[in-house]
């Protein structure tokens, strides 16, 4: 009865908390301006995504710089989207561009149906496939986001050369999947050189692997880090 | 509309479509429609964690005549196809299309009788997303992507040029209904 007689705005506060009772909430808002920032602030500071996320594909290469595709279709026959066009064609000794009997000469993936569930790197019989780190891949029109042949293979690492050029020599294909290979030979870089000058058939990547929609300068390509992650 | 309409092409007009170009693009709100798991991501965006208010999006518009931009998320089917048309003939001028996800972007895996393939084929889509679903950070990549649109967009008479322009181009591209291969 006698909490009654007192009331709840009567008797504990003083007339200050009395006073600023109607603004004590702000004082929530107050103090969270001092308080750690747990947005994610995007586009300045990236969070790094998991290191086995499944980002853009990327088509890796021997250490001498032979591409690994053989271009058996496996990745497009797995892909559940129907994303993925490859085209074989046969290895020439005037252009060789992976080691072995066959590589790939077109290949496509087109990333408006692929759903990077990632069962095109589990049926690739050689690691040519595999994923990296990157997502940016937003883009205005559809014809941009088919990924060729260029853009998808992995930038030229010290000691690569770019295809087409011969196997190193006394080395036959089995050696390059044992680990024997592990970079490009003076005699493969005076074949390069020689052939130059000549205008190439096909699809030779040049000095720049990456032509086209992701460049460095716009900050779009994968990092050689993440390039490094998924190479095994 | 506005004084837009009456200036000259030129220094004013260029100058104009620059402030209106970054006022819009630093307060467009996007329209709720979310169409399947993509709209679960949509949500993540809007999240303390991601924060789309950061960018001026400071609300999903439950309505789409208060709204600027319709993020398509997720499949579209052929029995919501005359809905997505009339949500976006609701939103008024000016207004953007995000395709997000790769089932509104072309079909993605469903490819059937079932899903339209790809939202273009109704609307206009001014940014494709892939992804399924494309992860909070790719939204807003694509919804940066959209910034330098708007940026770039014109006002009177440059947008009557730019509009002609689009649909003379438009007119001679393939139609998305007759492109073969992996365009399809």
């Amino acid at each position: 009865m006698a909490d009654q007689t007192n009331g709840p705005d009567s008797g504990k506060g003083g007339f200050l908390s009395d006073l600023f009772a109607p603004v004590g909430g702000f004082g929530v808002t107050f103090a969270t301006m001092f308080r750690k920032v747990e947005t994610e602030e995007y586009p300045e500071e990236k969070r790094p995504t998991q290191p086995r996320y499944h980002g853009r594909h990327q088509l890796n290469r021997h250490p001498d710089g032979l591409e690994k595709c053989v271009g058996c279709e496996l990745c497009a026959w797995a892909c559940p989207a129907d994303a993925i066009f490859v085209e074989g064609a046969d290895n020439t000794a005037d252009a060789r561009f992976s080691p072995g009997e066959r590589y790939g000469r077109v290949y496509q993936i087109n990333y408006l149906r692929c759903i990077f569930c990632g069962l095109c790197i589990e049926a690739c019989p050689t690691r040519a496939l595999t994923m990296t780190n990157f997502y940016e891949l937003a883009d205005d029109n559809r014809a941009d986001l088919i990924f060729t042949k260029e853009q998808l293979l992995a930038p030229l690492l010290e000691g690569m050369l770019p295809p087409p050029h011969p196997m190193v020599d006394g080395m036959e294909e089995r050696d390059y999947y044992q680990g024997k290979v592990t970079s490009s030979t003076p005699e493969q870089e005076a074949w390069v050189r020689a052939r130059e000058d000549e205008p190439q058939d096909g699809l030779a990547p040049t000095g720049d692997p990456v032509i086209g929609v992701d460049t460095v300068a716009d900050g779009r390509q994968a990092t050689r880090d993440t390039t490094e992650a998924v190479r095994r | 509309m506005g004084i837009e309409e009456k200036l000259p092409a030129g220094f004013v007009l260029t100058t104009l479509e620059q402030a209106a170009g970054y006022m819009r693009k630093s307060s467009i709100w996007p329209a709720t429609f979310g169409l399947a798991c993509c709209a679960i991501e949509m949500m993540a965006v809007g999240t303390p964690d991601y924060d789309i208010a950061r960018f001026g999006m400071e609300r999903f518009s439950a309505t789409p005549r208060q709204a600027d931009l319709m993020i398509v998320a997720g499949r579209v089917s052929q029995k919501m196809a005359p809905v997505v048309r009339q949500v976006y003939d609701q939103m008024p001028n000016p207004k953007w299309v995000i395709s997000m996800g790769v089932c509104a972007s072309s079909g993605g895996m469903f490819n059937n009788y079932a899903i339209v393939q790809g939202v273009d084929h109704i609307v206009p889509v001014d940014v494709y997303l892939p992804g399924c679903p494309p992860r909070p950070e790719m939204l807003l990549n694509a919804i940066l992507e959209l910034h330098q649109q708007v940026q770039h967009s014109k006002l009177g008479v440059n947008r009557v040029a730019a509009a002609r322009a689009a649909e003379a181009a438009a007119l001679r591209a393939t139609p998305t209904h007759e492109m073969k291969g992996l365009l399809a």
